[in-house]
């Protein structure tokens, strides 16, 4: 059997290696964006001088070969679903008995005067990058235009450069939508201390041309004219399926999958960033344009086309990012706005670089969602306490066993704590330190 | 791909005015080695001593100041492969080409470089007693160097209390252990021991001469303190220190080598090999440096008990071709002279016996390991990139799997660049015998989706 993979993102590649694992079936990857896969989430450490592309790779080349996972690096024009072929721009074709569509995302326009000239980008692809470069030499300055992950990435991209960067947010406050409150405003201290000039409550009206038909300054809809010789447009993504419509595909937003991520179309699924899920499990999005959904949706279509038919079941939610110096990480349910059946305790460290935010339900008393800012935190540990749903005061007493900051590294739990307690009249105390001891009995056991 | 484009030089001209005039004190401390080296430094010795120590000091001191204390505590790689001599660019060839050439005539060339050796006599004569030499000589700039650039990387590392505490050890063995202690020693009239390296990665450690067997009586106190620590350091002390905390306890917080890797040889670390062909390579070369080291010590026994009457023919030979290949070209020339080309730990990873002896039992008997965090990572290469030794440490961590590598010194980098705090440098007994088995990633089964543990 021949299974056909478009796109060479951590999706394709995953549901390759785990195909690879599960069967001897025939593998082909087609990517036109590069020959071979690399960590998307590191492009901008190419630009900013810590990495050389090729240490983005996770494999080395003899690894596609050894796996026998061929690797075509081409453009899919044309998917005749009936005769099971694939047309590529250089007029070659594939035939394929499964395919997996992975082609992960498109940056958004939202139709912004301008918004193809010359020296306007996204950040999604290689392409984006070599584009970034290009126009970074004699750059004065750069205006980013949305208040996300991909944006902010961009303003320590050029800041790590010496360019100056506006930063355009629509909502009040830095990833509003998502990071609560005061998480936002821990950002957005941070991302002026970094000199990046954030314009809250702004947005992109219109780009203005010079005579070449290159970007010269933006219109914000505040009326200012803000001279630039860049425009990043990182309003978020959308799936990347342009070339599949009008076709017998059935499409939304993105290419409509059931629970085993098939679509419409026999032996056809789709995965990662490009897929929407038909009905999505309680608390998730139909579209999750997210490393690490990617990579489960990877192994779970591997195992369906190798006959272990599995639902796919994202677990319980977690993320992470890093806002320049300050990472961050996520586990469980933390929502912007806290809903009234949801208590939250939230410490902040003094340098304004720091918090642990603890949301539990408030009748229950079980814990519903950690949000960590400056300190790292054990996944495994969160995990099961949020499966488990145990109790907060459990959870408290235990927190050492989260942390997962470096040796000699201060220790914040007790002062969680303290917030705790006085907030609901409690004396409980920490029992538990930091150290992988004792983590190991607590993960083995039931209940 | 044409990465050539990315990787244009930009942030040499970004230097701030303060940073610029540190590295003019460095070029005046520069000037004053060379004028010293080409004669000078016979005649004016302490003149020449004082502008080369300040303009080194001072001038290192106010860029490391000026490089990172203004800015906001964090990783600061900006620039690392855009810059010439980070970046195996011309100046780190010409570096290269500069350290090896010292490295040559001090070991086999000391008269070229005379000038460099008398600029020292007068600190010798205080710290010794005694005019300078070229150990002496190059052990006063292989401390300054650990000192300077020590605390250059705590100030690049000033938010992580795990970096500045192993900075303040090496530097701390350094000077007081490898510098100042057997200067003292030769004070009194005894060996200059170095307690900080003892066998394997000392050749001549553990040789019957050490021992005084030929003369008893002159062995004084001292020399039975070294003979004593020359036993217990290796056979004792080190196995336990080593199953408690990985070998990282000797290579990344005590040894001399390990020191000025972790300080002057922190800008290169990146320049380590990757490949799996590297790794292949190591484990081949290391060991046989060991199987070489511990036949040799054999040798001297057997020839001392048997009076040179067995093998004796072929001893001498085989300790002085050990001593040019594994002692000098190994450990020196190629060891620190190719920094700006092969990173900082070539001859640590490829070569040290010591090393060597101490991976064999991380990986078998050891608590410690570095924990993968569950499914946060985002196999961007970050900490790959920066490991010294050239772990592909990604490997494991895209997996969720422990690392548990016989190389890896715990200089817990790699967890310090991760930008998704996935991590962990760990000690546990729990599991030592079954670190790498546990794969802890989000992982799918029929089950659904979990962590297995």
């Amino acid at each position: 059997m021949h299974i056909a993979i478009i796109g060479n993102g951590i999706s394709g590649v995953t549901a390759a290696r785990f195909i690879r694992k599960l069967s001897d079936h025939k593998i082909t990857i087609i990517s036109a964006e590069t020959e071979y896969f690399f960590s998307r989430t590191a492009l901008m450490y190419i630009y900013m001088g810590h990495m050389r592309f090729k240490d983005t790779q996770p494999y080395e080349p003899w690894f596609w070969e050894k796996n026998r996972i061929d690797l075509v690096k081409d453009y899919v024009n044309n998917i005749d679903f009936n005769a099971k072929k694939l047309e590529f721009q250089s007029g070659s074709a594939l035939s394929y008995d499964k395919l997996i569509l992975a082609t992960g995302s498109d940056s958004n326009k939202f139709g912004w005067p301008g918004q193809d000239l010359d020296g306007v980008h996204g950040l999604y692809s290689y392409q984006d990058l070599e584009a970034m470069e290009r126009c970074s030499k004699g750059l004065k300055r750069a205006v980013i235009v949305g208040g996300g992950l991909i944006g902010i990435e961009m303003a320590e991209m050029f800041h790590s450069r010496n360019i100056p960067v506006t930063f355009l947010v629509r909502e009040n406050s830095y990833w509003s939508n998502v990071l609560p409150k005061e998480e936002s405003n821990i950002i957005n201290k941070h991302i002026k201390e970094n000199h990046i000039d954030l314009r809250l409550e702004t947005e992109l009206k219109e780009i203005l041309p010079d005579a070449n038909g290159k970007v010269r300054a933006v219109i914000t809809n505040k009326g200012e004219e803000i001279a630039c010789g860049f425009v990043g447009l990182t309003a978020g993504v959308h799936p990347n399926i342009s070339f599949l419509k009008n076709t017998t595909l059935e499409t939304h937003r993105g290419i409509l999958v059931d629970n085993f991520l098939k679509t419409n179309i026999k032996d056809v699924y789709a995965i990662g960033d490009c897929a929407q899920i038909r009905t999505p499990k309680p608390g998730r999005r139909p579209v999750e344009a997210i490393w690490y959904t990617g990579r489960m949706m990877g192994e779970t279509v591997a195992y369906n086309i190798c006959g272990h038919p599995t639902e796919y079941d994202p677990g319980i939610w977690f993320n992470s990012a890093k806002f320049f110096d300050i990472e961050y990480q996520v586990y469980g349910y933390v929502p912007a706005e806290m809903p009234d059946e949801m208590e939250t305790i939230y410490w902040a460290h003094p340098d304004g670089r720091k918090s642990i935010r603890l949301n539990f339900d408030k009748k229950e008393k079980h814990i519903l969602g950690f949000n960590l800012m400056g300190v790292r935190y054990r996944h495994e540990v969160c995990e099961k306490w949020l499966r488990e749903k145990t109790s907060i005061e459990t959870v408290l007493q235990n927190l050492g066993m989260a942390n997962f900051d470096p040796e000699f590294y201060e220790e914040y739990e007790s002062e969680v704590i303290d917030i705790y307690n006085k907030k609901t009249n409690s004396n409980i105390a920490l029992k538990r330190k930091r150290g992988l001891k004792g983590i190991f009995s607590f993960l083995k056991s039931n209940g | 791909m044409n990465n050539s484009n990315l990787s244009i030089a930009h942030s040499e001209s970004d230097l701030n005015g303060k940073q610029k005039i540190g590295l003019a004190l460095v070029g005046i401390g520069l000037l004053a080695l060379l004028i010293a080296w080409a004669g000078a430094g016979a005649s004016a010795p302490l003149a020449f001593l004082l502008v080369a120590f300040f303009g080194f000091a001072i001038g290192g001191l106010l860029f490391a100041h000026a490089s990172y204390q203004d800015k906001i505590p964090g990783i600061k790689n900006n620039g690392v492969y855009h810059k010439s001599i980070s970046a195996r660019g011309i100046i780190a060839w010409i570096l290269a080409i500069l350290i090896t050439g010292f490295y040559i005539c001090l070991y086999w060339f000391p008269a070229y470089i005379e000038g460099l050796i008398r600029m020292h006599d007068p600190l010798s004569q205080v710290l010794r007693n005694k005019p300078a030499d070229q150990w002496f000589t190059y052990g006063t700039f292989y401390t300054v160097a650990v000192l300077i650039m020590g605390i250059k990387f705590i100030y690049k590392y000033r938010h992580n209390t795990y970096q500045i505490i192993r900075t303040i050890s090496v530097m701390c063995f350094q000077l007081l252990l490898a510098y100042l202690l057997p200067a003292f020693l030769a004070t009194m009239n005894q060996p200059e021991a170095y307690f900080t390296y003892f066998w394997p990665l000392d050749s001549y450690a553990l040789r019957p001469e050490w021992f005084g067997w030929n003369d008893p009586a002159s062995v004084g106190m001292i020399g039975y303190i070294i003979i004593i620590s020359g036993i217990l350091l290796p056979f004792v002390v080190t196995p336990i220190l080593t199953y408690l905390y990985g070998k990282r306890w000797y290579c990344s917080w005590v040894c001399g080598c390990g020191g000025l890797a972790e300080t002057a040889g922190d800008p290169f670390r990146q320049l380590s090999d990757k490949s799996l062909t590297a790794w292949k390579i190591e484990r081949w070369m290391i060991y046989a440096v060991l199987v070489a080291i511990t036949l040799l010590t054999i040798l001297l026994w057997v020839n001392h008990q048997t009076h040179n009457e067995l093998l004796g023919s072929i001893t001498e030979p085989y300790k002085k071709t050990y001593g040019f290949l594994i002692a000098s070209m190994f450990s020196g020339v190629i060891g620190v002279g190719f920094y700006p080309i092969m990173g900082s730990r070539v001859w640590c990873r490829f070569g040290c016996p010591m090393a060597a002896l101490l991976g064999l039992q991380q990986k078998f008997f050891s608590r410690f390991r570095i924990t993968a965090n569950g499914g946060q990572c985002i196999s961007c290469g970050n900490c790959s990139t920066y490991c010294e030794m050239g772990i592909d440490v990604r490997a494991y961590a895209q997996r969720g799997q422990d690392i548990v590598r016989a190389s890896c010194v715990g200089c817990g980098i790699c967890a310090a660049v991760c930008p998704r705090g996935v991590l962990r440098l760990e000690n546990a007994a729990d599991d030592v015998n079954n670190r790498t088995k546990d794969i802890r990633t989000m992982h799918i089964s029929k089950e659904g989706i979990s962590i297995p543990m």
